[in-house]
């Protein structure tokens, strides 16, 4: 059926000399569409699901006025932030201040390119996946450092100085763990990396093919350094002093108002999904169903299921824990996790080349 | 006309002229940004190209690590843009000759190669060494060259690298006397008894017997 539509559209701008052109640009742009329109959905519902999720822990109601159940809520919001005055302060740079958001929403959606939800689902099938995932997420603190300078004030500057110094500590501790996990993959392509999983050489394979076998457990120092970094990367509670709610108020996006500072808002939540379905196909099998008799379910459900509780894990953990001090978090990224992942790099580096080696 | 000669055109276009505007930005985070800009341009050609690797690691690096750090630096700086633009046509000429002589050097280097023969093809199947044909990666064949022939290099880059950062976290591992830090690990460890005694009480204290000379006292004066 998508040959059909594909040829189908071929032929419908075929005919002079941009035939070349259009139609595969437009089909392309179809191809994001399809990706893009329910991950925006999923990351308004992700505000709504986070605020009554966050109710049923304290146990009080979340919003439940708009729509049944509060199903509206997210809708409501938009209008109300739509509807908002946007407000330039005089002395702000003009064109990066507006450029700031943009910049930070962006790589966060950008990145879905190489994300597989299937076996051959993937608006791209790159062979270098993860490698275009850390490049393209590595361009997110740009929008953080020129909304923080372009606002022209100091709140919003040391905010921007803090928050971009977060993101790129946190960086180097995932990127070590993504090269442990592309050390064991032995390729960076995502679809490998997930198909690589369903082995379980381990236990003489016994575990074969069911959750045991995925990477969570061989390298579970690494998917907890990982999880640990995602959330601190995504300023996230309870490393969410980027805000600074105590000594700077509100950090980068301090003089935005209305869809600039709402788009902050949505680039953390889009990158709070790219960062558990990351988790989800790197340490917890991707699509693949945990028992092997589960076979029947669709991989895109499994992944979404997997990643849906990664997300909720985000969610829980801002409900839990106390929030950290800035020196207690930059600490525990340069002086812990990046130990902790060099060393594990050279355990997992000699474990490969020993007898035990579970990963052929 | 197809996708990748409208895209060139693009890249190559978006390239220029944010490169001329890197030199002719009069705000000098403006002309970083520019420079950024120019690197993603040209990450887009190296995609073009089939270099996928390496405009990878363009944005990765360049754009991702390097900029950011420059970024950082300029926007500190306090430059006054009158005092940089002082004396300009006056070495101008001076400027313009030695702008003359690198591009003809760079015009004798390059055109030496410059539409002599087919532009260059990358293959799309090779035949590796069994005589069997392959789909060619051309991250794999860098890959490949990068750990046989160019180990040592490669290594040693990967080496100084690393010790530049253990460097960078070990230089903030001094301890000064007179701080007054507080070690994180030893607040996590610290336990409600160090912090908070609890005596233990009767929970009813019996009456204290009345002292007969306080009574005294009190008394007294009615008497």
């Amino acid at each position: 059926m998508i040959d059909a539509f594909y040829n189908g559209g071929l032929h419908l701008f075929s005919g002079g000399w941009w035939t070349g052109v259009t139609w595969p640009v437009v089909w392309n742009l179809i191809k994001i569409v399809v990706v893009l329109l329910p991950l925006m959905g999923a990351v308004a519902y992700l505000t709504l699901w986070e605020r009554k999720l966050l109710g049923f822990m304290q146990v009080r109601h979340g919003p439940n006025r708009t729509g049944p159940w509060g199903l509206l809520q997210p809708i409501a919001d938009a209008v109300k932030l739509l509807t908002k005055e946007i407000i330039r302060p005089t002395a702000a740079s003009k064109g990066l201040f507006f450029l700031g958001p943009l910049m930070a929403i962006m790589p966060a959606l950008a990145a879905w390119v190489v994300i597989p939800f299937g076996p051959d689902m993937a608006l791209a099938n790159v062979n270098a996946g993860l490698l275009l995932v850390m490049a393209i997420t590595s361009i997110e603190v740009y929008g953080v450092i020129i909304a923080g300078w372009a606002s022209n004030s100091k709140y919003a500057f040391l905010g921007a100085l803090r928050a971009s110094a977060q993101m790129v500590s946190y960086e180097i501790a995932m990127g070590f763990c993504f090269l442990v996990v592309l050390m064991v993959s032995g390729s960076m392509n995502m679809t490998d990396i997930v198909m690589g999983q369903s082995k379980g050489v381990a236990f003489g394979g016994v575990f074969a093919e069911t959750f045991v076998a995925w990477n969570w457990l061989p390298l579970l120092p690494i998917f907890v350094v990982y999880l640990i970094s995602g959330v601190a990367e995504t300023n996230r509670h309870p490393f969410d002093v980027v805000e600074g709610e105590a000594e700077i108020v509100a950090g980068h996006m301090v003089e935005y108002s209305g869809m600039g500072f709402a788009t902050f808002f949505l680039a953390e939540y889009a990158s709070m999904w790219l960062v558990s379905i990351l988790a989800v196909i790197m340490f917890l099998g991707g699509w693949l169903p945990p028992f092997a008799f589960l076979d029947f379910i669709p991989g895109w459900i499994w992944l979404g299921i997997k990643t849906f509780v990664v997300v909720s894990m985000f969610i829980w953990i801002r409900a839990t824990f106390p929030r950290f001090r800035y020196d207690q978090i930059m600490r525990l990224g340069w002086k812990i996790f990046i130990p902790v992942t060099l060393v594990w790099l050279i355990v997992v580096g000699i474990w490969m080349h020993s007898p035990w080696n579970i990963w052929h | 006309m197809d996708v990748k000669t409208g895209f060139f055109y693009m890249f190559a276009l978006v390239m220029l002229f944010s490169a001329f505007r890197v030199i002719t930005a009069r705000n000098p985070v403006h002309a970083v940004l520019f420079l950024m800009l120019t690197f993603s341009q040209a990450a887009g050609v190296w995609l073009l190209l089939k270099a996928e690797f390496l405009a990878i690691a363009l944005v990765l690096v360049y754009l991702g690590a390097v900029m950011v750090l420059f970024l950082f630096v300029v926007m500190m700086l306090d430059i006054h843009i009158d005092s940089l633009r002082q004396g300009f046509w006056r070495h101008l000429p001076l400027a313009l000759g030695i702008g003359g002589l690198i591009s003809l050097e760079m015009a004798m280097v390059l055109f030496g190669g410059f539409r002599t023969g087919d532009a260059p093809v990358v293959p799309e199947t090779v035949a590796n060494a069994a005589g069997q044909v392959v789909q060619y990666s051309n991250t794999k064949a860098l890959g490949t060259l990068l750990y046989t022939h160019y180990l040592y290099p490669i290594e040693i880059a990967a080496v100084l690298l690393l010790i530049a950062m253990v460097t960078a976290i070990a230089l903030t591992l001094r301890e000064r006397k007179d701080s007054k830090k507080i070690d994180p690990s030893m607040q996590v460890r610290v336990r409600a008894s160090d912090r908070l005694e609890l005596i233990k009480l009767a929970p009813t204290q019996a009456p204290q017997p009345v002292e007969p000379e306080a009574e005294a006292t009190t008394e007294e004066p009615k008497k």
